[in-house]
């Protein structure tokens, strides 16, 4: 009951302020209201895997390491770490006096247990993949090993030691991943499946769940166990699932939302009139590209890959289809990473027309002309703006003779054909950064990995991979080795890469801390609200 | 009667089972599984998950295990939402849909019905075309163009009503998609209403009425109406069915945390369990409502008789 009054109370003054017609206490809760584009599928770290669920984690738990409102590593759990001269052993030092939301100290314990639940089969966690840099990492999360074997030990309750298969330096960037957080071990053993609720869920982070209302919204509240809460300006933050984007929309204008992670592309012009400096576009780590069938004829011609892919007018696509809310893209891995510079297709050079003509040569070359016409298909998965690329495209290609046709299904069944090995000529696909390294972005073009869905089978490619992987220890080297590779892969244009992603927020301007980054980062620890 | 209530529940046995059994096998029709997703899982992960979930049985175990369970009232966690089981989202949204669509069909009835009476009392008046004109465009004007419309006007520009959000339950943010739900039901009861109860007062019994004097009131209340609501009560039980069981277009607008999107969201993400948990609600509901249509007829139709 008291509960109840208190949601009352809490909600009226949320409503309230969003009427704008009670003006605000000066003691009372500061409440953030969070558009979130969607609900998350679980607050499990182990079980999850979107960017919304991100959002909400890193607010919730504190990995080893964790990110701050610029995206840069800060110390988290760790309050420092040492890698050892071969750059395969790392040893936390945890922060003393740390605690769990009940009170109880965060250990190096937790660590092993986090680390071994997550690669543990039967835990069936989706991101395992993300500790395989782990020695025995795979080998236990594909059952070969017991989850005791895993490269991880508690040297004492305050250390922490993880052992790498190889050198890997972005090891640390791996950790802001919600995949490593830590869980409580005594909760889950105590309440099995249940311990995710509200009222059980014990966390480290700086806030603690009290509400999920499954479409509706997630209450978190201030943790003030958490070892920074005299810096945590906020006491309520209220994750709102938007997956209507124009109600979004119209709700933060009526100031019931303080921000909001998206927008409907194709009203941004009126948005930016409306909304000015509210409305903010800027580079985020994820590209949107097509997979071609590198190993079925025609499309094992690099030549004709080439040529299809240079007759695509990704300007036209960026400011015609998407508003510009998102860039023209010419690599795999989009630019913004640090001492990173992506290897670009060489006819990003040329202007559209050229690219036109040059394409046409190929064409006729190829013998593809009026009389024997190239048919190509386009597979994507549902959505307004796949469809109007798609139909762009289409345009693009038929003054060069190329007969395209469409193919839309759902998102599901999309995934399960390209995953399953499934026929196509051409299908939509896109990547977003879980970490901030090349690596992200290219191993998807890797002979075994299960996102290649183009077939791309490069030994050049490979091989330069591999060295990147041996030239661990030696980052300049490395990211050298990887820009080489990708060279490889864009010249064998064993993917088209055709846009650069942008994250598209709408900030309230009473916010404060709510920082732009290439990761779209912005834990609500370091947001104020005015 | 009390036996024919019976009867029919008993018949409802075999109809859930073949309900069931046809959706179980149906949606696993559907290419693709819970699973697919713009990342792609290695075959290893995916196995790890399936095998977590019981999808590795072969699928006439999963049935029979499906089926098992479904007898014990439990529904299996959702593969999407695995922090929930079945029971659990509908526990939290089903109760809230029904409030919603309830709502929206007592408000559709009552105003529907009064609106059909005083255009057939009215016939081809200016009171009937109003009527007509209300309802043409009650019916023709979808919901998910009302739905912004309110937001907009009662939310943006007078700041009546909020944008969207349930608000643990507050009356205020009920209204507008009370509203929308029930804007195109009264224009369909009030166009029933309206032809019912023209044919209604043609008919021989009221012309007895009238010849023996009775007010006119009396009539039409107690006579006339009461013939002409059964075509009324024929269409409510499934439109009840409907309402209650909530509304994708609604509920996604107004962010209510209803169970009408699970239908379409739990089948694109080809979310087994709460797919299955949705046709099992919608098919008792439906069930549930045809009997209880069936049951007023005999109490508005004299000549209904259930023996």
């Amino acid at each position: 009951m008291l509960k109840n009054l208190l949601k009352a109370t809490v909600f009226a003054t949320t409503l309230a302020l969003a009427a704008g017609a009670v003006s605000m206490p000066a003691f009372a809760e500061v409440v953030y209201n969070r558009g979130n584009s969607a609900d998350p599928e679980s607050l499990d770290p182990h079980k999850t895997s979107t960017v919304y669920e991100a959002h909400i984690l890193r607010d919730l738990f504190e990995g080893l390491v964790m990110q701050d409102q610029k995206a840069e590593i800060i110390p988290g759990a760790a309050e420092s770490w040492t890698v050892s001269d071969d750059g395969t052993v790392y040893t936390f030092k945890l922060r003393q006096g740390a605690t769990w939301s009940d009170g109880s100290p965060v250990t190096a314990d937790d660590f092993v247990y986090s680390f071994r639940r997550l690669q543990d089969p039967a835990t069936g966690a989706e991101y395992a993949s993300m500790l395989y840099v782990v020695k025995n990492g795979e080998e236990v999360n594909k059952g070969k090993m017991k989850p005791e074997e895993l490269g991880v030990r508690a040297v004492d309750a305050n250390t922490f030691e993880v052992t790498l298969k190889a050198p890997t330096p972005y090891f640390l960037e791996m950790l802001t991943h919600q995949s490593t957080y830590p869980v409580n071990k005594a909760a889950i053993e105590k309440l099995g499946a249940d311990w995710i609720k509200p009222g059980n869920l014990v966390s480290n982070g700086a806030f603690t769940l009290a509400e999920f209302v499954p479409n509706d919204h997630i209450k978190l509240v201030k943790n003030p166990k958490f070892h920074d809460a005299a810096n945590v300006k906020l006491d309520v933050v209220n994750y709102y699932p938007t997956e209507d984007r124009s109600t979004a929309i119209k709700r933060f204008e009526a100031g019931e939302l303080d921000s909001n992670d998206d927008i409907p592309t194709e009203q941004m012009a009126d948005l930016k009139a409306k909304f000015g400096d509210q409305l903010r576009i800027g580079a985020y780590l994820g590209t949107y590209y097509y997979a071609i069938k590198t190993d079925k004829a025609p499309w094992d011609n690099v030549e004709l890959r080439n040529a299809v892919s240079m007759a695509i007018d990704r300007d036209f696509l960026a400011e015609k289809v998407w508003q510009n809310s998102m860039l023209p893209g010419y690599s795999m891995v989009p630019p913004g990473i640090e001492g990173y510079t992506p290897s670009v297709a060489k006819f990003a050079e040329m202007s559209q027309i050229d690219r036109e003509d040059e394409a046409k040569k190929i064409l006729e070359k190829l013998g593809y002309g009026p009389d024997k016409p190239l048919k190509m298909e386009i597979r994507y998965n549902t959505s307004e703006n796949h469809k109007n690329t798609a139909v762009a495209i289409q345009e693009q290609l038929k003054p060069l003779g190329i007969e395209v046709s469409l193919l839309n299904t759902d998102t599901k069944t999309h995934y399960g054909h390209l995953e399953q090995k499934g026929d196509f000529d051409v299908a939509r696909a896109g990547w977003i950064a879980d970490y901030k390294d090349p690596e992200s972005f290219l191993g998807i073009s890797r002979k075994a990995s299960g996102n290649n869905y183009s077939n791309y089978n490069s030994p050049k490619f490979e091989e330069l991979m591999d060295k990147a992987a041996a030239d661990g220890g030696k980052p300049e080297a490395r990211l050298k080795d990887m820009q080489e590779a990708e060279r490889v892969l864009i010249d064998d244009v064993g993917q088209i890469p055709l846009l650069y992603y942008s994250y598209k927020n709408l900030v309230s301007p009473k916010l404060k801390g709510f920082d732009e980054n290439v990761m779209d980062v912005h834990p609500s620890r370091f947001v104020s609200k005015e | 009667m009390f036996l024919y209530v019976f009867r029919r529940l008993l018949t409802a046995i075999p109809t859930m089972f073949v309900i069931v059994t046809l959706a179980f096998f149906l949606i696993r029709v559907a290419p693709g599984g819970p699973f697919n997703q713009e990342r792609g899982l290695s075959p290893e992960i995916k196995a790890n998950l399936e095998a977590q979930f019981g999808l590795s049985d072969p699928l006439w175990l999963q049935y029979v295990n499906y089926l098992k369970n479904l007898l014990q009232g439990n529904f299996g966690p959702s593969y999407n939402l695995p922090d929930f089981t079945v029971t659990e989202l509908f526990a939290k949204g089903l109760p809230i849909s029904i409030q919603l669509g309830g709502s929206a069909l007592i408000l559709a009835l009552a105003v529907g019905t009064v609106l059909g009476v005083i255009a057939a009392l009215n016939q081809n008046k200016v009171g009937d075309y109003s009527v007509i004109a209300l309802a043409t465009a009650g019916s023709t004007i979808p919901t998910f163009v009302i739905a912004p419309v309110i937001q907009l006007l009662f939310g943006l520009t007078w700041k009546l009503l909020p944008i969207g959000g349930w608000g643990d339950g507050a009356l205020i943010n009920k209204i507008g998609p009370i509203i929308t739900l029930s804007l195109p039901q009264i224009a369909i009861v009030a166009r029933l209403m309206r032809g019912s109860m023209i044919e209604s007062l043609r008919s021989n019994h009221i012309r007895t009425a009238k010849a023996l004097g009775l007010s006119n009131w009396s009539v039409v209340v107690k006579h006339a109406l009461r013939g002409a609501v059964l075509p009324i009560v024929s269409y409510a039980g499934p439109a009840a069915a409907a309402l209650l069981t909530g509304s994708i277009v609604v509920e996604t607008i107004f962010a209510i945390p209803g169970v009408g999107r699970y239908f379409v969201d739990a089948a694109l993400n080809r979310d087994y369990t709460l797919v299955m948990g949705t046709v099992v609600v919608i098919a008792l509901f439906t069930i549930a409502f045809n009997l209880i249509v069936d049951i007023l007829y005999a109490v508005f139709d004299p000549r209904v008789r259930y023996d």
